[in-house]
């Protein structure tokens, strides 16, 4: 019961909010980005977000801020006001050392409800969107989940946030037009990193959180990294994968070696990770991961759409396979149609002569934003 | 009819032997399942698909009245795309076609004639009755055997795990790949060319208006158009075009046996066809959505398999019903299905599902319209196998000569007709213009 | 000793058919097939191996359109012990917001209707989610029920390893970006389940014909605890403003001709993907 009114009370003032959001955004409700951090390492995609929001914050004249919860506050602080944060809250306290989500969730909501941002900005890592969902159901605020683009409608001042939808076969625009804050997660580079801004010194709140005692417990007993040469596919620039058309597991170090050369990491089309060939986590596709890298190679897949849907936001496609008719062909930027036993080894021995030529050590050298 | 609503009482007894098992939930053995559920028996119909009708997404022809016979006045409750109120006819060339149009008041009235319908909610929707009227409705499992006990069948066996099944009787409905037709031994023509068609269909979508629009009809009629001639590339076949509510249908059926011969790959043929100028208008702008390609038995009479034996039943077109004239198949599948179940439910009232009882079905179905349509078309596969004039040539005459009168240049009448007769003789003789049709007429018509 | 868990499956259409008409721009669903959403079938086969080692019983929990019942019903045919669809005009357009608070009414009663095995007050110990839908994409209706219920949360969980009935807790491998970590919850929790969970199991076929025949309880507003002013699209703070389609890609080059060695091919492929800016080693190309 007394859990019920607490939340009537929250409601009301989120209801207070609604009425006139619009004039609570562009009044000082302050545009935060939540760094995802351990210790004083943070994911890139939140100083990403905290160049975002400097820019989404100018155009509704107010702050954009860091939020940081847990240990290596100040550190982070000073690199989130070099990156375009006007000011950063710290939250600190026991519980708040590793990541959990109950108790962060709590830090974050503490925060929000205190000092009323307009827009909460997080990673869509699978750490933003535990935390993200938690925070946006306790808020009762609407959370729209892996943005690929944000701006402010210009006459509403209201948050316009888009992203994939349907396995990418449609794009939808979201609002939340009645409720603050408006909360989104953003999928990691989206938004260019930001340079380093001189020195600016911004504010820095500092608060302890006060943490209910709640029956939701997690703890941490035990991390493996995944091994370094295994690059993780959203981080990846490159990504060489395989389908059907490899035949066999021992096949993919075909791949992995040039996957290597290039810097870049192995995936597969569900065809391959059905047949054994290469472990689930690699699976780019509706039902697998979907990746945006630079330069993406697909060999021996036939491009259905299951597989389209995991891949089609890469920069440039490079389709290897031995069916002209194959549908890969209707995504790739450059098409070879040929025998992949064939094509791959002749890739692998030009990487390695240009490389020789050039003189260097190293993958793909990325130089500018590749235009179409 | 009450869809999705299950039979009170039946919850959470499951019977250990069925009265019947039904392999396949296409339109021949949903309406035996239908049918033999509504008169209490205990039933359970088995889909390899992940539902009735799950593999066939693409647009067709259904015919009321056979439908109705099952489930009398399903067009008020069942998915359907549009009234079919004209039919169509064209003999094309690759340029140019005579179109033949048959339009009646009647078919806008109930009983109506005929609907478009969407298969993969068509089928879904037959399958909700038959569960409904109380029957176990069991899909994603293949059939891969029958039970025998001394040539006697007596159940089936799935590939799942516990897959057994025993009943008195098995209907087999499995369609176009008789695989357990044969393994009962009842097949009697390897399901093969040249005893079946490949068809390739194509889903278009195309705006409401634009259909109506396009094909001339009011709003929420239909049009089926079926279409012979030089367009399936001088094969045996045949194309058409259905309207669905806001897609076309579009699609060429040939004789698998012309195509190995010929090696030419049934999508260019489709793709072909869909150049036909005066199709193309039809289709312009439609926007692609499915493809799929289907076998259609076209053995006819001659290849229907033993219609029943110890404890089973065939029905639809595992036991080759297909008129391969009008590729109706939908509605013999309902009646066969229909009555493969009066058969059962008759023997159940002697106890008996030997051959000898279950034989009522064959006589059943000599006395109706099945067994005589299909004796009339015994010949008319081989007949147009062995006649591809038929595709190219006579059209193409046709044609010719439509164009030629309707032409108005500086030649008379009358020197159009000796031009045209001196064409026609050079290119078919006298005698053999005379016995195609002879023929034609004999095992067409 | 023995585990009461609650399953969420969504009915979703096959995605991968959802399409834009380019002349209205709107969005055509019409006659796509629906499935079960692939990512819940790991979740119910999560369930069903831990009913296998500790007992309990497992609902199937839906909200959807009736023909939802369709998944209910796939999940009796694995052998779920009761099915309930939350199906209601009000409970339509809900957001994840909205539908977190449908779906924790209903575990609420679920839970309600059972005793409790494991201690916590609660009738369910575990709710289990798939990571995501494959049409909302949001991941977010998981940690949404544990935020809501007050349970643990547990989510992108690569395999559930063991339950210490007597503590009350759980032990599951968590997947994240650069590994994964193992983590150690409070019952009850709320569980979203990845596709590295095992595939689910083939159902037997005396189940599948049980399954037939076994009820889908539909429940509709008046059946739950709620604010009817929360539920469905009236409850969701988010609008979609616009839809259009994505910019679709465009077919590129050819580089290669059956007469050209491949040798040239990869060369000329190197070379374009030079100009536009991808360069092979630290200098120049
Ligand atoms: C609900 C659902 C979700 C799905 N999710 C996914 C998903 O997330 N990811 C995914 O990938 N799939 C997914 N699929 C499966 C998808 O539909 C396809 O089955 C799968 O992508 C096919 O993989 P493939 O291209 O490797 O194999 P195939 O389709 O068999 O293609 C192999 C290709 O290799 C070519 N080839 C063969 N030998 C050679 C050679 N020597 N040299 C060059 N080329 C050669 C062939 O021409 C062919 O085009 C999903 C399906 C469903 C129904
Ligand atoms: C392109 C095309 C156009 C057509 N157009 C028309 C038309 O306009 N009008 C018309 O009346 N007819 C048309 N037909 C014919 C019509 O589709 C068929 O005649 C009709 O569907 C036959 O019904 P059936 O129940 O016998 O077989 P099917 O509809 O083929 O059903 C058989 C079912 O059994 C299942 N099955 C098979 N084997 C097993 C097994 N071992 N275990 C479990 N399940 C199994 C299958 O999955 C299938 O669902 C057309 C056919 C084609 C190919
Ligand atoms: N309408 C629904 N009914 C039942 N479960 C749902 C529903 N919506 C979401 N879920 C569950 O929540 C998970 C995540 O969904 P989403 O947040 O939409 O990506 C799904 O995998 C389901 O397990």
């Amino acid at each position: 019961m007394a859990e019920e009114k607490k939340n009537a009370a929250r409601r009301g003032r989120n209801n207070l909010a609604a009425e006139d959001a619009s004039v609570n955004a562009a009044n000082g409700g302050e545009v935060w980005v939540v760094i995802e951090h351990e210790g004083p390492e943070a994911a890139s995609v939140s100083w990403e977000l905290v160049g975002a929001a400097r820019l989404l914050a100018d155009e509704l004249g107010v702050r954009a801020a860091a939020v940081i919860i847990g240990a290596g506050g100040r550190e982070l602080a000073a690199r989130a006001c070099a990156s375009g944060a006007a000011a950063a809250y710290l939250a600190s306290g026991p519980k708040l050392e590793v990541y959990s989500a109950d108790p962060h969730c709590q830090a974050l909501v503490e925060l929000a409800v205190r000092h009323k941002p307009g827009i909460i900005l997080l990673g869509a890592t699978t750490r933003g969107r535990d935390l993200a969902s938690a925070a946006a159901t306790e808020l009762e605020t609407g959370l729209t989940a892996d943005c690929t683009e944000l701006k402010i409608d210009p006459e509403k001042k209201l948050l316009l946030q888009t992203r994939p939808a349907f396995g990418g076969n449609v794009m939808a625009t979201i609002i939340t037009p009645r409720h603050q804050p408006q909360m989104a997660t953003v999928r990691p580079g989206v938004f260019p990193q930001p340079g380093h801004l001189p020195e600016a010194p911004g504010e820095i709140i500092t608060s302890r959180a006060r943490l209910k005692a709640t029956a939701a417990s997690v703890k941490q007993l035990e991390f493996i990294p995944d091994p370094e040469d295994e690059l993780s596919l959203q981080g990846a620039k490159v990504i060489v994968a395989g389908g059907r058309g490899l035949k066999a597991a021992r096949n993919f170090a075909l791949l992995e070696e040039l996957a290597q050369e290039l810097g870049g990491t192995v995936a597969a089309s569900r065809a391959a990770v059905d047949a054994g060939w290469i472990s689930a986590q690699r699976q780019v596709g509706q039902t697998g991961q979907t990746v945006r890298p630079v330069l993406y190679f697909a060999m021996g897949i036939s491009g259905a759409i299951q597989h389209l849907a995991g891949m089609q936001a890469s920069d440039i496609v490079v389709a290897v396979n031995n069916d002209p008719g194959a549908p890969i062909f209707e995504v790739a930027d450059y098409g070879i149609v040929g025998d992949l036993f064939e094509v791959a080894p002749a890739l692998l021995e030009e990487v390695r002569r240009r490389k020789a030529q050039a003189g260097a050590a190293g993958g793909l050298r990325i130089e500018t934003g590749t235009s179409k | 009819m009450n869809a999705g609503q299950h039979k009170p009482g039946a919850n959470g007894t499951v019977p250990s032997r069925f009265d019947a098992i039904v392999v396949g939930g296409g339109p021949a053995g949903l309406a035996a399942t239908f049918t033999l559920a509504s008169a209490g028996a205990t039933v359970a119909c088995l889909e390899r698909g992940t539902w009735s009708g799950s593999k066939n997404m693409m647009g067709g022809v259904i015919y009321s009245h056979p439908t109705a016979n099952v489930f009398p006045g399903f067009w008020r409750e069942a998915p359907l795309e549009r009234l079919v109120t004209r039919r169509d006819m064209w003999f094309a060339t690759t340029d140019s076609a005579i179109k033949a149009s048959f339009e009646s008041a009647d078919f806008g009235q109930e009983p109506f004639n005929s609907f478009t319908v969407y298969r993969s909610r068509f089928d879904k929707w037959l399958a909700a009755q038959a569960a409904a009227a109380g029957a176990w409705m069991v899909t994603e499992t293949l059939v891969e055997d029958l039970l025998q006990e001394n040539g006697r069948v007596v159940g089936i066996r799935s590939g799942r795990p516990q897959g057994d099944l025993e009943a008195d009787v098995v209907i087999i409905a499995e369609g176009v790949n008789p695989f357990l037709t044969e393994k009962a031994g009842l097949a009697s023509c390897p399901p093969q060319a040249p005893n079946v068609a490949l068809a390739v269909k194509e889903v278009l979508a195309l705006p409401k208006e634009k259909i109506e629009d396009r094909f001339d009809l009011e709003p929420g009629a239909g049009a089926a158009i079926e279409i012979i001639g030089e367009i399936t590339g001088g094969l045996p076949g045949t194309g058409f075009i259905y309207t669905n509510q806001d897609t076309i249908s579009i699609g060429v059926g040939v004789l698998l046996d012309s195509l190995v011969d010929n090696v030419t790959e049934a999508y260019s043929i489709l793709d072909k066809f869909k150049q036909q100028p005066q199709l193309r208008r039809l289709i312009q702008g439609a926007s692609p959505r499915e493809y799929s390609a289907h076998l259609i038995p076209e053995g006819g009479y001659r290849c229907m398999p033993q219609l029943y034996g110890d404890g089973v039943l065939v029905a639809g077109d595992a036991a080759g019903m297909v008129n391969p004239i009008n590729s109706e198949g939908a509605n013999l599948a309902l009646l066969s299905g229909q009555m493969a179940a009066e058969t059962v439910l008759a023997c159940r009232r002697h106890g008996s599902f030997d051959r000898d009882a279950l034989s009522l079905y064959r006589q059943q179905l000599e006395k109706s319209l099945i067994i005589k349509d299909l004796k009339k078309y015994e010949n008319a596969t081989p007949f147009l196998a062995s006649h591809p004039q038929l595709f190219g040539l006579y059209p193409e005459l046709m044609a010719t000569i439509a164009r030629e009168f309707l032409t108005v240049d500086n030649l008379s009448k009358a020197d159009k007709e000796k031009l045209l007769l001196r064409l026609f003789r050079s290119q078919v003789p006298a005698r053999r213009l005379l016995k195609d049709l002879f023929d034609a007429w004999r095992s067409l018509t | 000793m023995s585990i009461n868990s609650v399953v969420c499956i969504k009915q979703v259409p096959d995605t991968s058919q959802v399409w834009i008409d380019p002349e209205t721009g709107s969005l055509v669903r019409k006659g796509i097939p629906s499935v079960a959403n692939p990512y819940d079938l790991y979740a119910l086969e999560t369930a069903l191996g831990i009913r296998d080692r500790f007992g309990g019983f497992i609902t199937a929990l839906s909200m959807g359109p009736p023909q939802a019942e369709e998944v209910l019903r796939k999940a009796l045919g694995y052998g779920v012990d009761r099915a309930v669809l939350l199906s209601d005009r009000a409970f339509a357009g809900a957001d994840t917001l909205a539908t977190t608070y449908a779906l924790a009414a209903a575990v609420k009663k679920i839970a309600a209707g059972r005793p409790s095995q494991t201690g916590g007050g609660s009738g369910v110990d575990i709710v289990f989610c798939g990571k995501q839908s494959i049409d909302g994409d949001t991941g977010q209706v998981g940690p949404g029920l544990a935020r809501r219920l007050g349970f643990s949360q547990l989510t992108y969980v690569c395999s559930l390893i063991e339950i210490d009935v007597k503590a009350g807790c759980v032990e599951a491998w968590r997947r994240r970006e650069d590994g994964r970590e193992l983590l150690r919850a409070q019952l009850p929790v709320a569980v979203t389940v990845t596709e590295q969970c095992s595939h689910i199991r083939y159902a037997s076929l005396p189940d599948l014909i049980a399954a037939a025949k076994k009820p889908v309880e539909v429940w509709s507003v008046p059946d739950l605890d709620v604010d009817r002013g929360r539920l469905g699209l009236k409850g969701s703070p988010t609008r979609v403003s616009r839809i259009f389609a994505p910019p679709a890609r465009k077919r590129g080059e050819t580089l290669s001709a059956p007469s050209k060695p491949v040798t040239e091919v990869v060369e000329n492929l190197f070379d374009r993907l030079s100009e536009r800016g991808l360069k092979i080693g630290r200098r120049g190309g």
